[in-house]
């Protein structure tokens, strides 16, 4: 009898199921985060980190608008994207090494994927949503959040990708860098942000490099993570659907 | 098969992480508690609670179920859009 559920017949239903199991069951428990609280940041800090962030957004909703009319499927791809991005930076990774827990943001991806204008755009939908109903980040200090995933996470995966690739090496190295490099700029990127409010009378470098080697032991491991998640996911499209990736690249990397 | 090993080796990480010794010594907080918040407090800055606080009792893990559900029907729909199921030549609808 067969089984209309084997992967070998219905691939894209199997995946389908996937998708939804793992929504359901890859946020094991909602206290492990790793954006900034809200409160931690001064007002004057948090209006500047929305400042910085506000124009990214608009260049992202300009280039959605632009390129949805341009090429069909960019819709759905924005939205499997926008929902892998979200349930992503939900997922909270027990790290052996350090034991503590913290998560990938998948930005590095969605940067190759749809570029880095519109990543900000679905980082920040997802930070807003987490913000607001899941106690995770805060409304505060949203601005600073979307600057550290979106803005940095995305710029420099997109652009390790991009270099990697136009000095003609393999689709893979440059994949898992844009993913390795996009945890780790994330991550310094809310070491300075914490480090220019919270310093004070005392050395920003000080502070900044303090910061920033307490991320070392759980995000050293979840980068290389996130590195191979770019690789496998870059793979699968690679092999079901290329054009996805030269749909891609006419608005940027790939 | 590639793929099969490289996520069970995933799924053998992540089960093996709460197993291993130094899991039972660790308390698994996130790096918001043991970075973030650690390092604001010194500065004298405290996370306050969140304007809507779902984080009580089990009110946050129904929140987290609900978005998982919704994420993970956006992701699975929009992924069937992009790669629907290939049809075989031993497929019986396709005749």
């Amino acid at each position: 009898m067969d089984n209309i559920w084997t992967r070998k017949r219905y691939p894209g239903r199997f995946a389908s199921v996937a998708a939804v199991l793992a929504g359901v069951l890859a946020p094991p428990s909602p206290a492990f985060a790793m954006h900034i609280s809200e409160g931690i940041l001064p007002a004057s800090w948090a209006v500047l980190w929305y400042i910085v962030a506000i124009p990214f957004i608009a260049l992202g909703l300009r280039e959605l608008r632009r390129r949805n009319e341009a090429f069909p499927y960019f819709k759905p791809l924005v939205g499997l994207v926008g929902a892998a991005v979200f349930l992503i930076s939900c997922m909270p990774i027990p790290v052996p090494t350090a034991g503590t827990c913290s998560h990938p943001a998948g930005t590095g991806l969605a940067a190759i994927l749809i570029g880095p204008g519109l990543t900000v755009v679905v980082a920040s939908i997802a930070l807003t949503l987490q913000a607001l109903f899941l106690a995770h980040g805060g409304l505060t200090t949203l601005g600073a959040n979307i600057v550290s995933m979106g803005v940095a996470g995305a710029y420099v995966g997109y652009g390790a990708y991009w270099i990697i690739r136009r000095l003609g090496l393999p689709w893979v190295m440059a994949a898992f860098l844009a993913g390795l490099l996009s945890d780790w700029a994330t991550y310094a990127m809310t070491s300075f942000e914490l480090a220019a409010a919270l310093h004070g009378s005392g050395s920003f470098s000080a502070m900044f490099s303090l910061i920033l080697i307490a991320f070392v032991p759980t995000q050293l491991p979840l980068g290389i993570l996130e590195g191979i998640l770019c690789v496998g996911a870059l793979k699968f499209v690679r092999s079901r659907k290329p054009e996805l990736l030269r749909m891609a690249a006419a608005g940027g990397a790939a | 098969m590639k793929g099969a090993l490289l996520i069970l080796t995933f799924a053998g990480l992540l089960l093996a992480g709460p197993a291993c010794p130094t899991g039972r010594a660790a308390s698994w907080s996130g790096v918001d508690e043991t970075v973030i918040e650690k390092f604001a407090e010194q500065a004298g800055r405290t996370a306050r609670e969140p304007f809507i606080n779902t984080d009580q009792g089990d009110l946050l893990l129904f929140v987290f179920l609900i978005a998982g559900i919704a994420g993970g029907f956006i992701a699975g729909y929009n992924f069937r859009v992009l790669f629907p199921p290939k049809r075989g030549v031993g497929d019986e609808k396709h005749v």
